[in-house]
Formats: structure tokens, sequence, C-alpha cells
């Protein structure tokens, strides 16, 4: 079960990319209420949104950005490309999943 | 009786809000960093530096162009919604920055081909601007937009 949900909607030669990604986007500064430990950052660094292979947007975030990130982009492409959308984060996990428009 | 339950509230309230000074101030995670990822851009706390390691350009004209969306009042810091939209021809790369947060840049999303659009949601430690900030053609514009934040979205 990919962490990646994407919600894909061709107008013209533009696909407007809606994704939801389920990870916590952990800060770094939360201590667990239980322990009183710091819980260590673990957030996604770098995601890439691909259409038919070829690069559209590259985006880094950050710790600034809300747990379960929500992206909205619009790349070229029409109804039956595929658009691959993958993640890496500061802990070296990563994550793609590719949707056909 | 009561009185000293009064005492003991306020001193652990006290306590609490010095902790999380400490947190937030000292805690800055170090972390292996992905290849590509600008570390140094996304670590510094300064507003102007942060471009400069992103962009290698600082000081950003104010410009009507660049459309920054985002709620007037934010209930929750934790969560909020913004849409930066740059009609500046050539526009490559948009970033958001909030100044007040314990490292301003937030995110930036490089176009290879992509309308200069993206929207997500942030957090904010308290009431700031939003800034979009869009580089075209080696220069940098920016516009920014008021969010007033009733509970921070830092940590606790």
């Amino acid at each position: 079960m990919s962490s990646i949900k994407m919600r894909i909607s061709a107008a013209g030669d533009v696909l407007d990319v809606k994704s939801l990604i389920e990870h916590p986007m952990e800060t770094g500064r939360l201590k667990d209420k239980a322990t009183g430990q710091l819980i260590p950052a673990d957030y996604i660094q770098t995601l890439t949104v691909a259409v038919n292979d070829k690069t559209a947007v590259e985006a880094n975030l950050s710790v600034a950005v809300s747990k379960n990130p929500y992206i909205n982009v619009k790349v070229p492409g029409k109804k039956g490309d595929k658009v691959t959308i993958t993640w890496n984060s500061n802990i070296g996990k990563t994550d793609t999943q590719t949707e056909t428009a | 009786m009561q009185s000293n339950r009064r005492v003991f509230l306020k001193g652990s309230m006290a306590a609490s809000a010095v902790g999380l000074a400490i947190g937030a101030g000292l805690l800055t995670p170090r972390a292996v960093m992905a290849a590509t990822w600008p570390a140094q851009a996304y670590d510094t706390k300064g507003f102007d530096e942060s471009l400069k390691d992103l962009f290698g350009a600082s000081g950003p004209t104010e410009s009507k162009d660049i459309t920054v969306k985002a709620p007037d009042i934010a209930e929750n810091g934790a969560v909020v919604p913004v849409t930066i939209e740059s009609a500046i021809a050539g526009t490559d790369n948009i970033a958001i920055l909030v100044k007040g947060n314990p490292t301003p840049l937030v995110c930036n999303f490089k176009f290879d081909g992509a309308q200069p659009f993206m929207s997500t949601r942030i957090r904010m430690g308290k009431t700031d601007d939003v800034i979009g900030v869009a580089h075209a053609g080696g220069k940098l514009y920016m516009a920014s937009k008021q969010v007033k934040v009733t509970i921070g979205g830092c940590g606790g």
C-alpha cells in the first residue's frame, strides 16, 4: 500500500495533480509525552512529479510542511499520460507511485 | 489549600513555557541530508540567507504578479493551506517562507515545464506573513499575505 494518493484531472494539455502523502513529518522538536525523549526528525526532503518519466516538478520540503503533506501542482500532459510521484525523506526512506491520468 | 493549588498551576505553566523555548532554540536536527536537498538554505535562521543559499540572490522586489492565497485567520498553525501562483514570465522556481518560524524556508518547487503554481499545507509558529518568492530570469520577486494564527504549529 503506497503512502501516496493521487487525483489527476485533465484540462486540455494541463494535468491538475492533487496528492496526499501519508507521512508524520516529525520536526525533531517534539517530545514524546510518555518517555520525555525527543522524537527524532523524520520528514520528506525531496519530492518529484514526473509525466511519462520526464521530471516536471522538483520540490524540496522541510519540517515546516504539515504532516500528511498535501501537494497540488499543474503539469503538462493529457489524458492517458503516466504521472509518477516520488519522495525521499531525511532518514533515507522513499516511496513512489504511478497513476494514469 | 485553594491558593496553593493556584500557585502550583501557575508555576507549572511557566515551566512548560520555558521548556518550549529551549526546545525550539537548541534542538535543530542535523540529520543526514539527501544529495539534492539544499540543507544550508533550509537550516539557516535568516530570511535573506536562505534565499541566497537557495537561489544565489537575495533582496526580492515586491510584485503584483505573484498571488499568495492563504486564510486570514488560521485556527490551527499546524495546518495552514497556502497556494502560490506566479504570472511572471520565465518563473522556474517558487519558494514559501515564513520569517517568524524557527527556520524561515518552508518549501520550494522547481518547475520544469509545469505551470508556476503550487499549493500545499504548512506549519506556522505564530501570526506572521506568508511570503511567496518567485525566481524568474535570475531575479527574485515576492508577495506576501498575513495569516493570524490562533494556536501555533511548531511543537508542544
